[in-house]
């Protein structure tokens, strides 16, 4: 898998990739979201509790799993460029960064939605929204580092340590904010001894959490086409001005 | 359908609305901002503004053409 | 030569109009338009529960107080490139020497960053609103308030750029030497969005108080800033 990467640090190797692979996984994505889909409105029975509104759950757990996701997908970015160098590295990092943030918008969004039903308001101070929320903010702040430094290899570095910074941090934000208050469901997929759920509820949710996550990968791929084409325009850009100068 | 979903429909539309806005409009960036490295890549091929690599292919290809024109049935 | 009013007035208004448009340009392309601004305005709001505690009840009485706090911080620490950015590549002093009344050019340039920086923030506040658990009545009142009274602080943080333009740490000096000034906008911003949720407290009173300060403001601080830039310059 190692050699395979260093063959893709050629960025024009990856071009030819993305241009072979796209297609393909957009038809997977499209073939996962009509099962997810299928399965989450239509098959899955309402919650004895909760109704209907646990429909809400089949966008809502995915949409959080993704947040968390892109940021380790970020992490190992930086990872690459500050350790490996990899070329392409700090590409898929900026590339992730609004996908990420966009994804936890949603999360908290519908996790507000489905709160308000549930709970009765929009918003709680509870320890796992507070700390979606935190993350939502790091997310911005990269973008806006990224937006504000002209030259790519420099902000490449600089975004690099501030992710890793922020990979330390999570763990830290998470148990603080813990401390602070928690109000939330208990894990309810994720345990120790296996999930809680009914599997009529589970395989929806997981055939949601992979169109997701291959919806995630596809436009990550093209966004990375996206800013690389977009490198080769500045570099070509300054040459000719160096050209036509000298 | 609201029926269907039971009192809280509305929230429960509102969100999958929210979230088909959102996929839509990651998807329609990741097009536009496509379409406009396009466009700005053909303007500079235009201007005759050439990479490294395609440069030498192009000076290559050009001497082959001009040394041995290749009779061609 | 009676040329009618209009033409008299039109040479100088349309270089003023011309400012105002590269000014918000400007703004809008490096500075990002209010995205800053409204990424530290929500970082301030975040930042108070985590301080004061999660209790809804406690959060939505201070709700006011947060948004203007915030508000206020948002404005006076993104002043400090408000002449700054044009001194460095000497647009100032092309400015300056333009003939064009300085203290309308200052005018303009609060304008077009109040604009840029000021409305994003009055238009964001009721989604953070949201988070500060605030009735609607209160929410509106307290956008109300900060859309009249974010201009006051731009204004008032205008002067502090004008002193601080030629030093070379500005930014906090800035907020330091106006935040004494902002103290009666804060205190009748802050009564007059509170006002709906205790109901005896009135509201007009100190949002006329609040309208007059800007109109004030508006006056006073392009005066000031103007001759602090002249005398800041030479």
């Amino acid at each position: 898998m190692f050699q395979r990467l260093t063959a893709l640090a050629n960025p024009t190797r990856f071009l030819g990739l993305v241009e072979r692979l796209g297609p393909w996984l957009v038809g997977l994505t499209l073939a996962l979201f009509a099962v997810g889909l299928y399965g989450s409105l239509v098959l899955a029975p309402p919650d004895y509790q909760q109704g209907e509104t646990v429909r809400i759950m089949f966008i809502h757990v995915p949409a959080a799993w993704l947040a968390m996701f892109t940021y380790a997908l970020m992490a190992v970015s930086a990872l690459g460029t500050l350790v490996w160098r990899h070329p392409l590295a700090d590409v898929s990092a900026k590339a992730a960064a609004p996908l990420g943030a966009a994804f936890t918008f949603l999360a908290l969004v519908t996790g507000s939605l489905w709160g308000k039903p549930m709970w009765g308001t929009w918003w709680i101070w509870d320890a796992r929204l507070t700390s979606v929320l935190v993350l939502f903010i790091m997310y911005l702040g990269l973008i806006a580092l990224w937006r504000t430094i002209e030259d790519p290899t420099r902000a490449a570095r600089l975004a690099a340590i501030l992710i890793l910074v922020g990979t330390v941090n999570l763990p830290i934000i998470k148990f603080s904010v813990d401390w602070w208050n928690t109000l939330h469901q208990p894990a309810s997929v994720m345990r120790l001894d296996g999930p809680t759920i009914d599997p009529s509820m589970l395989w929806p949710l997981l055939v949601m959490a992979l169109a997701f996550t291959s919806l995630l990968t596809t436009l990550h791929l093209y966004a990375m086409r996206n800013e690389i084409l977009r490198r080769r325009i500045r570099s070509l850009g300054l040459a000719a001005a160096a050209g036509t100068a000298s | 359908m609201t029926g269907l979903l039971g009192p809280h429909a509305g929230f429960i539309l509102a969100s999958y609305a929210i979230t088909l806005a959102v996929i839509a409009g990651l998807i329609l960036w990741v097009r536009a901002d496509h379409r406009a490295q396009r466009a700005r890549l053909a303007e500079l091929e235009a201007r005759g503004v050439r990479r490294r690599s395609a440069a030498a292919r192009g000076e290559a290809a050009a001497a082959t053409a001009t040394a041995a024109p290749e009779p061609r049935p | 030569m009676s040329d009618a009013p209009t033409e008299r007035a039109a040479p100088l208004l349309a270089p003023l109009a011309a400012l105002y448009r590269r000014e918000l340009r400007l703004a809008v392309r490096i500075g990002g338009g209010g995205f800053m601004g409204v990424l530290f305005f929500l970082i301030v709001v975040t930042v108070f529960p985590f301080a004061v505690g999660p209790d809804m009840n406690l959060l939505a009485r201070l709700g006011p107080a947060v948004l203007w706090i915030a508000a206020l911080l948002a404005t006076l620490l993104g002043l400090d490139r408000l002449f700054e950015a044009d001194r460095d590549d000497g647009a100032l002093d092309i400015i300056v020497g333009s003939g064009q009344p300085l203290e309308l050019v200052v005018l303009v340039k609060c304008l077009a960053h109040w604009t840029a920086t000021g409305l994003p923030l009055v238009l964001a506040t009721p989604f953070f609103a949201l988070f500060l658990a605030m009735e609607p009545l209160v929410i509106g009142a307290t956008m109300l308030t900060l859309a009249v009274g974010t201009p006051a602080l731009t204004f008032i943080g205008a002067i502090g750029a004008g002193l601080t333009v030629s030093l070379r740490r500005g930014g906090l000096l800035l907020a330091v030497l106006v935040l004494p000034f902002a103290v009666p906008v804060l205190i009748f911003g802050v009564s007059a969005a509170g006002a709906p949720a205790l109901d005896p407290a009135p509201f007009a009173t100190p949002f006329l108080l609040l309208c007059a300060l800007t109109l004030a403001t508006l006056v006073l601080a392009p005066i000031a800033a103007a001759a602090a830039l002249r005398s800041g310059l030479d």
